[in-house]
């Protein structure tokens, strides 16, 4: 016997046709998933808070945050220790020997070490600092050699002070002390105070003064306003404060014509551009018939 | 009566709010079928070498998003089953909110049925200073002696359609005018409270906000008819599914509208009747062999109505396209014979242009415009509405009028009553004037 139920099934309605209409609920929904903001917020922020969690639910433990600074440091140290990246050797060109030595004792590491622990440009400027050193240029050849290329100040001058002597280069830059005079004979002297700011013209009065050259014992800069050439013989030559090498250049003149230098003059006074005016060393009438002359003279 | 200008003021409102987000949705609730639009605002215009937009410069929107379900639930223009209605508002909305790609919360809506009645009103006033301000339009628009249109109606258009200073009328825009009087016409179309109230729970329902309403008929009017037939007076019979609607526009206003209570919902049902086949297989009898006009050749023409009765004298029964057009023709005369009624009801033998417009979608059938030449007068045409950006191949036809013409309303909607300001008098402010007169007064 058939069951009712199959009988009833095969002729009874088909399943009456679905609604096409979304439901409310449905239709919310969607309304909410078309929304800009919810949606950046559903695909940006959700995927956003998720890593975060995770990541923060790892490293909340102690031991495991310490591994993983210790591995990242094993891993960083593995790349810095390769043979490619050591420095062995450092190699200075240009300098002289205590110059050199004093190089060698600023390197902040020993040797071999690696390259990225050698910082280049706080060591070239350190370099820099010594005052013997006009310029220094560094770089890492190939084959781990650290190479510096020196180029040293070269003295011109030596600028007597109360401590002693120093060395300076043509920009009046400290270059080193001289203990001893005699050790650097072909360098003239300077004295005073400020003379260090104006060796390139305390030069151009030492080059105007040529053909004395050989009698000149220094320079004194003068209330730092202006030159005296000194001479053997206690003789001086004030030289004004404006345009000294004309005025040193008058005196040569002068001398070449009237031999002015080897008389017995104990100052020659160009400070008056008008004239100049020199003292005589003499007895002591002379003198005054001299000064009764020139005072009458004016 | 200040409820609903309060409401349609609110409505202007979110229009605006809608505008400026920049998406808007059009739903024309119809008895044969809902379309939704999805109408993207960017405002930016794409100058063309000529220096004229697109379009009837009607390019500032797009259509980004369009469904059309099949209407349930809506009977006369109406809403006769509020869930169903509700659940077919809801597909279309959904569907067009999915290919469009975006969420929209604002909707202006248009339905055929809810009785509309046109009313013209006249108002006068004396100008205190002469020269016409905008309170003093205001003050004339107040001025109306509105009729008495019984409780259960509400106005669904207030349009100003004539302004007349002294004794020079068809002003449109008065302001600034010197005059003693400032007389206006404004045309009032009021609907059943009820219908329109089931429509906009339904739509509340759907989680939308009701950005605008309008009258069918006048969106269609709006869509179809060219520029110089609104402007020299043309009327635009849109002929839907189970209501037909007629609008008279003259001077760029809308002057008159009505409906029928009948479209091509009847016509389905005669054939239905009279051929004794399901509903559904009228309409495609309808659509794809109904006609108005017989001829010799018809009487050849056999169609197959088919059954699935499992008969099989009734599943292989014929009839001539003579027996179908016999059905129909009745049935479209007796539309097209109550538009006639109501036109000559409005007056419409008195415009200079008489220009007839059919459209919707029972406008299709073929002959129409021959049958309707004969019944309504000479200048019949075929209108299709205008093209607007954007919008897809399959709802361009006739049975579309209302649903672009409702985008033009969204786009450019004419200044109604509510969109002018508020005259000074019926402000609450008056009643703090008062208090300061009793302040005076008592000290």
């Amino acid at each position: 016997m058939r069951s009712l139920g199959g009988a009833d099934r095969r002729y009874s309605d088909p399943a009456p046709r679905r609604d096409p209409a979304p439901s409310r609920l449905a239709f919310r929904i969607e309304r909410l998933w078309l929304t800009p903001m919810f949606r950046v917020a559903l695909r940006v922020g959700v995927p956003f808070v998720l890593a975060a969690s995770v990541a923060g639910g790892y490293l909340a433990d102690d031991e495991r945050r310490a591994s993983l600074q210790q591995s990242l440091a094993d891993l960083r140290r593995s790349v810095e220790e390769r043979p490619e990246f050591m420095v062995r050797l450092m190699a200075i060109d240009g300098a002289s020997e205590p110059v050199a030595k004093a190089i060698r004792g600023m390197l902040p590491v020993t040797l071999p070490a690696s390259s990225f622990h050698i910082d280049l440009g706080a060591l070239r400027a350190a370099i820099a600092q010594i005052d013997a050193v006009a310029g220094a240029e560094l770089h890492i050849r190939k084959g781990g050699v650290l190479q510096v290329t020196v180029t040293e100040r070269e003295p011109v001058i030596l600028w007597r002070q109360a401590a002693g002597l120093e060395m300076l280069d043509a920009g009046g830059h400290r270059v080193a002390t001289l203990l001893d005079r005699t050790a650097r004979p072909d360098l003239p002297v300077i004295a005073g105070e400020g003379a260090d700011a104006l060796v390139g013209e305390a030069m151009a009065i030492l080059a105007a003064a040529g053909p004395v050259g050989d009698r000149i014992r220094g320079l004194v800069r003068m209330g730092e306003r202006r030159w005296d050439i000194v001479l053997d013989r206690d003789q001086r030559i004030l030289l004004p404060e404006t345009d000294p090498v004309t005025a040193v250049q008058r005196v040569i003149a002068l001398d070449q014509a009237e031999d002015l230098l080897g008389r017995d003059v104990v100052v020659v006074d160009m400070r008056d551009d008008r004239r100049p005016t020199i003292r005589l060393a003499a007895g002591e009438g002379e003198k005054l018939t001299i000064m009764n002359t020139e005072v009458t003279g004016q | 009566m200040t409820d609903l200008y309060q409401s349609q003021r609110a409505m202007r409102n979110m229009r605006r709010a809608a505008m400026q987000r920049g998406v808007v949705a059009v739903l024309d609730v119809g008895s044969s079928k809902i379309a939704c639009l999805v109408l993207q605002f960017d405002g930016t215009e794409d100058i063309r070498e000529d220096g004229l937009g697109s379009l009837a410069g009607q390019s500032q929107f797009r259509v980004i998003g369009a469904a059309t379900t099949r209407s349930r639930g809506v009977r006369f223009g109406e809403v006769d089953a509020m869930a169903e209605t509700e659940r077919a508002i809801r597909t279309a909305v959904q569907a067009a909110q999915k290919m469009a790609q975006t969420r929209v919360d604002h909707v202006i809506a248009c339905f055929s049925g809810a009785r509309p009645r046109s009313y013209g009103l006249a108002g006068e006033i004396e100008l205190h200073d002469g020269q016409v301000s905008e309170q003093d339009v205001a003050r004339v628009l107040a001025a109306c002696d509105v009729p008495d249109f019984g409780v259960g109606r509400e106005v669904l258009h207030a349009h100003p359609v004539n302004f007349a200073i002294d004794h020079r009328s068809g002003l449109g825009d008065p302001r600034g005018h010197v005059g003693n009087k400032l007389a206006a016409d404004m045309h009032l179309l009021t609907i059943d409270t009820t219908a329109v109230q089931n429509l906009l729970h339904c739509i509340k329902r759907c989680d939308l906000e009701i950005a605008g309403l309008a009258s069918s008929s006048y969106v269609s009017g709006l869509s179809s008819l060219v520029e110089d037939e609104q402007e020299l007076g043309a009327a635009c019979i849109d002929m839907g599914g189970g209501a037909t609607g007629l609008s008279i526009f003259i001077k760029k206003h809308m002057i008159f509208a009505d409906s029928v209570r009948l479209g091509g919902d009847h016509v389905t049902s005669d054939i239905s009747k009279g051929l004794q086949v399901p509903l559904t297989t009228a309409e495609r009898i309808k659509t794809i062999h109904g006609g108005v006009h017989a001829t010799g050749m018809d009487d050849r023409e056999m169609i197959e109505i088919g059954s699935d009765c499992g008969d099989w004298e009734k599943d292989r029964r014929q009839v001539s396209r003579t027996e179908l057009i016999g059905i129909m023709r009745p049935r479209v005369e007796e539309i097209l014979e109550e538009i006639r009624a109501l036109l000559d009801a409005a007056g419409f033998d008195q415009l200079p242009s008489q220009q007839i417009v059919l459209t919707g979608g029972a406008s299709q059938i073929p002959g129409l415009d021959m049958l309707a030449a004969r019944i309504l007068g000479q200048n019949v045409r075929l209108g299709r509405p205008l093209r607007v950006q954007g919008l897809p191949q399959a709802a361009t036809g006739a049975a579309f009028a209302s649903t672009v013409g409702l985008c033009l309303f969204a786009a450019h909607p004419q200044d109604e009553w509510w969109d002018f300001e508020i005259p000074a008098e019926r402000y609450p402010a008056r009643s703090l004037r008062r208090a300061m007169k009793w302040f005076k007064d008592n000290w």
